[in-house]
Order: structure tokens, then C-alpha cells, then sequence
């Protein structure tokens, strides 16, 4: 792998502090690295720098030099170089980190300034504060605490401008409270490259709107009500249904594809509210698909599995796994287990030991889609690489459960255990599922758990806590963010039950299981569950690296680059 | 600790009798039956509310007839016994205050609870809540004390409004933008 070129670090004066940084950071990011906030509305570390808000403007001076000899001009006061301050404030975003560079931004002139973009700012702003759900995380509430005036000296009438504007069908605009920061436009064109969105009309009359006929309605929507500085982009899901000061926030992974998006589940008492994205440079930026905002709903769908059942009736939970047991014996040497590459790391390599310890063969559903290029990528399954490396299975899966209906109609297999897989829908027949006795461990009720021998609910994604291997071989954590719902046992008990059933033994708690797993997985040598970064680990890849897998190009990955980085 | 025995004195002869203590109290009762009464016929007298007084909270409407409260759940963060529980809402487009947006679905203060410290009127920032004159909940059941929104609009009536917000904000809405 060739090394990224070293960035050619400058020295710049940020408020009294020297601080070395890449030539040509942005002054916003530079001060973030001492500590100094610059207060800003348009910029934002993934879009364009437009410069159109003006809240983030600074004092600025370079070392002064002799127009005519080029020789550094020294202040005789301090023996220093002399530094020409700029009489006018300069923009901090527009303005890059340069040699020497001087940046003041506790000045009185520059307190002016800010106060000043706040009072215009202000002066159109409705004070809709009680009744706006970005009340608690909007920027022009937190600098009006700092750069506000208290009280206006605006008598006139206020703008006007159109309320509860549905701009596609997930996203509402409240036209005033906006305050033409544009990065929902630069968003639309740079990220989501679907340029729906504009200002139309000059000076006070701006409006944000769409352009006629469109609508704002791509699959990365969402992410503009993320951005939106102040409440004009609201979310229609989370509209008035909780203010985020009561909201718990809980690191989360998008399941929905093997992007593994990095997540915040934002929930209050056992309820989730709403999912946002959580910034992670190396995945997926600050953003995320709109598909992936909605999951949190299957925690709560009427179809949840709740009850444990043995041939179709209510069962007790130590009862179903002793009517496993039996039907492990009854049919030992042919049973067959159906992993899942939605199931954590953890819970594959308790399906392995499973496995193992019937000598049962394993298989694994695949569910590729399309990819969208940004955030989604055609393996639907969260965590297919999981399941390469804990070994449950040794090449890549396929959509169709051939080899099983083969056995079961060749009578090799007499009892099946799937791990959350709907087994109608993965291909298998009526009939072939009627000459096996089915044990189901699931979160939803759907065929296969309709015509299960024995039933286990278990929980979803945001019940419990584990870890996915994205497409990267980026091994990322997820935490509890609820607790499970009644009658659901976490998938880690059930399996590690299911395994002291054949006679073994296997840990269900997070901390001794992934003592196991560093002991028995060698791509997991030194990883525990508590020392894994907030932003993953990079696996080594290369025992993998000669399988063709189904995704294609997305944000910050290349299939064709698949880098064997090892940074544990 | 040091244990220090007490003598007691022994009764003298006029308090073995017990008159001069009876005597005492008797003075005490004739005086008494000739000013006038100073305690109340609780409940058939009520005494008089002083001004400020924080009774049981309350939700109020304005003069026309609005309620007041946007759900903005203020009250629900700041209050310490964690007594007031708000289920948020969308006024529909199509209503006569569909300028407000937003207004409770529930709106529910558990009176076992409150403990009447005022904060959630204090910290209103549309004038809605309000501790008013009512001193006296009791109820049977938990259940009963528990005040629901019909219930808190019911003891809140309507209180003047001096600032008609919302009011003002849909006359600029119809009269549109001047310039």
C-alpha cells in the first residue's frame, strides 16, 4: 500500500496559542484544535465553503515583509516579526491555514461582529422557540446566548413567508426560520448529487423551495434536517413528538446494508425516537440514509415475536431449549443451522459453536439489492464479513438455500436451526420444510416461525449490544439502546442455552464471550468488546481478499482497494 | 456519656391539690369565652386567597378561547418531582389556530406528586400554566389525582391576555409582507 503523502504542516498563532496544522486547513477546524470555538452557521466540515452566513468572521494579520527585499520585518518591541493585521474581518471559513498566520477572535471588533450578524439575523427570525423541534440543538439559540442583544430594536413588521412547505415526503420546511445558510442546497448537489433545492427571490423575500415540479425525496432527504443549523428543515417521523433535551443518546450501526453507517439512537424511557447519523470520517462523513432512519420502528411492531412456543403453544424458555435438546438427539449428525449476516460477531461465533458441537452443516441467507453509490451497498446484510471471520461460514453465501433443499429432500437433514432467517423466503419449499422439524431463534414473526417446532423470540439491533463487520473489515460496536420487550431473551442467552443443550459450554455475556472470541478468532487477537474504538478497527482482510463480494463503489469505499490494514 | 442522676422535688402541698393548676386553666377559658372566635368553619368558611398564592396547577385559555399551552414540555423538564407528563401535537393545517402548530394531545399533572413549587408557571413560556386559588384535591384512588387536561383546563378557565401573540402572528400572516 502506498503511504498518503504527508501534508506540509504550518505553524499559525490562533488567539496567543501556536498550533502546527496541514497547509490550507480551515481556520474553523484549526481553532477547534486549541479549544477556540468559531461560531458558524453555513460552514460545515464535509460541504463547499460558501461564506454566505458571516457569523464566523475573525481578525486576521500575516508576518509582515519587506515589500522590496522580501526580508522579514522585525517589531523592535517584541524582536519578533512584525504581524500586518488586516484593518477588516476576515471570514474564518474562507481563510486557510498559511505559514505564520495570525488569527484573533476574542477581540472586541470581532464580538461586534458576531453580534451584529446575530441582530440581523434576528430580525426575520420568528420566535417560534416553544413550538420548534430544534429547540435545545439549534445554533441560533446557542449563539443568541452568546451574541444576542436580549432584547430587538426591530419595531417594523416582521417577514412573512410560507410555514409547513413539505418539500418531499419526509422532510417540512418552516421558510422562516430559515436563515439562507444553503447547506441543505450544497448537501442535495454535492452529496446526495440530486440538485432539487434553491433559493428563489432576492434580499429579505429569499425563500428556500424546490425546484418546480421536484421534490426534495431522495433516499438521503434526512440528512438536511441534520444540517439545518436552525428548525426551517424539520423531519415529518420526528415532528413534534419529543423535544431532544429528554432524549438519551445511545451509539448505534445502521443494519440495513454493510456500509455499517454510524448511528446515535436517540430514545427516552425505553422508547427510541428518532436515529441521526454520528460523524466516523473513515464510513459515512455525518450522514446517512433516510431507510436506515426508520428501523428503529421494528422494535415496536405488532408482528414481534413475545412468547416462546413448542408445537405452536405458549412454552417457558428452559422448556423450548430441552425440546431443542431432544430434537438435536433424535436427529443427530442431521441437523443444519441457517446463520444469519444480520446476526453481531458475537452471536455468529456462538452459532459456530453451535455448529461444532452437532457437527452440523451451516449455511448463510446473502441479500443483495442495489447499491446507491453513498451510503447503502448491494450486500443488505450488516455483517456477511462476521461471519468469514469467526469461520461460521467459509465462502460467500448465496440468496438461495440450494444445498439445504437438496439435503433435506435427499433426507440428510432432519432438524434445521435458523438464526432469524424466514426460510420460505430463502428458498426452501413446503414440503421440504415439512420433513424437517424447524427450530426458529427470531425477532418477527413471519412463515418460518409460523410452522417452527420451537420458537425463541430474541431482540433487534437497538436491544442489544455487539458488533458488525462492514464492508471495510471495519469491526464496529453497537450498544443497548432499549431495553429488550418482554418475552424476548437476548440471542447471545439462547445460543449459549442452545450449546450447554448439546452438552457444552459457551459464555452469554458480552465481556467472557469476547475473551473466547481473542482466544479462538486469530483476526480478533487483541480485541475486546470495551477497548474497541467508537470508530471501528480495521481487520486484516487478506484470507478474504480472493472472494468476489457483491458491493460495489460507495462513500470512502473502493472494492477493487480493499486495503489489509492492521492497526489492532 | 456521662450518666447524671436528677433529683426530683417532691410535690408540695398546694400542687398535691391540683387547684392552682385547674384554677389557672379556668382563667384561661373564661378569658377566652368572651373575645371574639378566631378559628375557622372549615369547610363551610373558606378563608381568603392572598395574591401569589400557589395552589393546584392549572392550564388557562386566552380571552377567545384558545388554549394557551404549545406543548413545548418546559414544564415537564423543569419539574423537580417529575409530576407533569405531556403527550405533544399537531394543530391540524386546517384549524382556526393552525398558526400555532402545535398544542398537547394529554397533558396530565400527577397530584400525589406536586409539590406546588410553581416552577412549571415560572418557567412557561406562553403563559399557560398557572397556580391558581384550588388548595383542596383528595380523591379516592391514586387514579383520581391524577389531573388530565379536560380537568386542568377545567379549574384553569381563562385568564387576560396582554400579549396575544399567536393572534398577532396570523393578522401579519393575512396582511402578508408590506414592502
Amino acid at each position: 500500500m502506498i503511504a498518503p503523502a504527508k501534508p506540509e504542516l504550518v505553524t499559525v498563532n490562533i488567539d496567543g496559542k501556536e498550533i502546527a496544522v496541514p497547509k490550507g486547513m480551515n481556520v474553523i477546524e484549526a481553532a477547534r484544535q486549541v479549544g477556540v470555538d468559531v461560531p458558524h452557521y453555513c460552514y460545515h466540515p464535509k460541504l463547499t465553503i460558501v461564506g454566505n452566513c458571516r457569523m464566523c468572521l475573525i481578525e486576521m494579520g500575516l508576518p509582515a515583509v519587506d515589500p522590496a527585499t522580501k526580508a522579514p520585518v522585525m517589531d523592535p518591541a517584541t524582536g519578533k516579526q512584525k504581524i500586518n493585521w488586516i484593518p477588516r474581518p476576515q471570514i474564518g471559513c474562507a481563510t486557510n491555514a498559511s505559514a505564520g498566520l495570525h488569527i484573533r477572535t476574542q477581540t472586541p471588533q470581532v464580538k461586534d461582529c458576531r453580534e451584529g450578524v446575530m441582530e440581523f439575523l434576528l430580525i426575520n427570525h420568528p420566535l417560534d422557540c416553544p413550538i420548534c423541534d430544534q429547540a435545545g440543538e439549534c445554533k441560533l439559540q446557542e449563539q443568541s446566548t452568546g451574541y444576542g442583544r436580549g432584547y430587538s430594536r426591530f419595531i417594523e413588521q416582521k417577514n412573512v413567508k410560507p410555514k409547513r412547505t413539505l418539500l418531499g415526503p419526509r422532510v417540512m420546511l418552516d421558510d422562516e426560520r430559515c436563515i439562507l445558510c444553503s447547506r441543505c442546497i450544497r448537501f442535495s448537489k454535492e452529496i446526495a448529487k440530486d440538485d432539487v433545492l434553491g433559493f428563489i427571490d432576492r434580499g429579505s423575500y429569499s425563500t428556500l423551495t424546490c425546484y418546480p415540479g421536484k421534490k426534495l425525496e431522495n433516499n438521503y432527504s434526512l440528512n438536511t434536517v441534520d444540517i439545518c443549523p436552525v428548525g426551517a428543515l424539520t423531519s415529518t417521523d420526528f415532528r413534534f413528538k419529543m423535544r431532544v433535551w429528554f432524549l438519551k443518546q445511545t451509539n448505534s450501526i445502521d443494519p440495513e446494508s454493510s456500509v455499517g453507517a454510524n448511528t446515535v439512537a436517540w430514545s427516552r424511557e425505553g422508547v427510541i425516537y428518532r436515529l441521526t447519523p454520528r460523524r466516523n470520517d473513515e464510513v459515512n462523513d455525518t450522514w446517512m440514509a433516510d431507510s436506515g432512519r426508520v428501523l428503529y420502528k421494528a422494535v415496536t411492531a405488532a408482528d414481534r415475536l413475545t412468547a416462546v412456543k413448542v408445537n405452536g403453544a405458549d412454552s417457558a424458555l428452559d422448556i423450548a431449549v430441552h425440546a431443542a435438546g431432544e430434537l438435536f438427539k433424535s436427529a443427530a449428525g442431521a441437523v443444519a443451522i441457517v446463520g444469519s449476516g444480520r446476526s453481531t460477531v458475537e452471536e455468529q461465533f456462538l452459532t459456530k459453536k453451535l455448529a461444532t458441537a452437532l457437527s452440523a452443516s451451516t449455511h448463510l441467507v446473502s441479500r443483495v439489492g442495489q447499491g446507491d453509490k453513498i451510503l447503502v451497498s448491494a450486500d443488505r446484510n450488516p455483517n456477511v464479513r462476521g461471519a468469514l471471520v469467526t469461520g461460521l461460514i467459509p465462502a460467500l453465501p448465496t440468496a438461495q438455500l440450494a444445498a439445504l433443499g437438496t439435503a433435506i429432500d435427499a433426507g440428510q437433514v432432519k432438524t434445521v436451526v435458523s438464526v432469524g432467517e424466514d426460510l420460505f423466503a430463502a428458498g426452501l419449499n413446503a414440503t421440504q420444510l415439512a420433513k424437517v422439524a424447524v427450530i426458529y431463534l427470531g425477532t418477527h414473526a413471519n412463515a418460518t416461525s409460523g410452522t417452527a417446532k420451537v420458537v425463541l423470540p430474541t431482540l433487534t439491533v437497538f436491544e442489544k449490544s455487539g458488533t458488525f463487520v462492514n464492508q471495510q473489515f471495519r469491526l464496529q460496536k453497537f450498544l443497548k439502546v432499549v431495553p429488550g420487550v418482554s418475552g424476548a431473551t437476548d440471542d447471545l442467552v439462547v445460543l449459549s442455552k442452545l450449546v450447554a443443550a448439546t452438552g457444552g459450554a459457551a459464555p452469554s455475556d458480552l465481556n467472557p464471550l469476547w475473551k473466547a472470541l481473542s482466544a479462538e478468532v486469530p483476526a480478533l487477537g487483541t480485541v475486546t468488546f470495551a477497548n474497541l474504538p467508537e470508530t471501528g478497527l480495521l481487520l486484516d482482510a487478506t484470507p478474504w481478499a480472493a472472494l468476489s463480494f457483491v458491493e460495489g463503489e460507495t462513500l470512502h469505499f473502493k472494492p477493487a482497494a480493499q486495503a489489509a490494514v492492521v492497526t489492532a | 456519656m456521662a450518666i447524671i442522676p436528677l433529683e426530683r422535688k417532691p410535690l408540695s402541698l398546694a400542687e398535691r391539690t391540683y387547684l392552682p393548676a385547674i384554677l389557672s386553666g379556668l382563667k384561661t377559658t373564661f378569658a377566652r369565652l368572651l373575645r371574639p372566635i378566631e378559628t375557622m368553619e372549615y369547610p363551610e368558611q373558606r378563608p381568603a386567597i392572598p395574591p401569589g398564592y400557589r395552589g393546584v396547577p392549572t392550564l388557562v385559555k386566552d380571552p377567545n378561547g384558545r388554549e394557551k399551552c404549545v406543548s413545548c414540555q418546559l414544564c415537564e423538564f423543569v419539574c423537580p418531582p417529575k409530576a407533569i407528563r405531556i403527550t405533544p401535537g399537531e394543530i391540524p393545517a386546517d384549524a382556526p389556530t393552525a398558526q400555532v402548530e402545535k398544542a398537547p394531545q394529554a397533558f396530565e399533572i400527577d397530584m400525589l406528586r406536586c409539590i406546588y413549587c410553581g416552577l412549571c408557571q415560572e418557567v412557561c413560556p406562553e403563559e399557560a400554566i398557572f397556580l391558581q386559588n384550588q388548595y383542596s384535591m383528595s380523591g379516592y384512588t391514586r387514579a383520581e389525582m391524577v389531573n388530565h387536561k379536560d380537568r386542568l383546563y377545567e379549574l384553569g378557565g381563562t385568564l387576560p391576555d396582554p400579549h396575544l401573540k399567536w393572534d398577532k402572528k396570523k393578522a401579519a400572516a393575512e396582511h402578508g409582507n408590506t414592502h
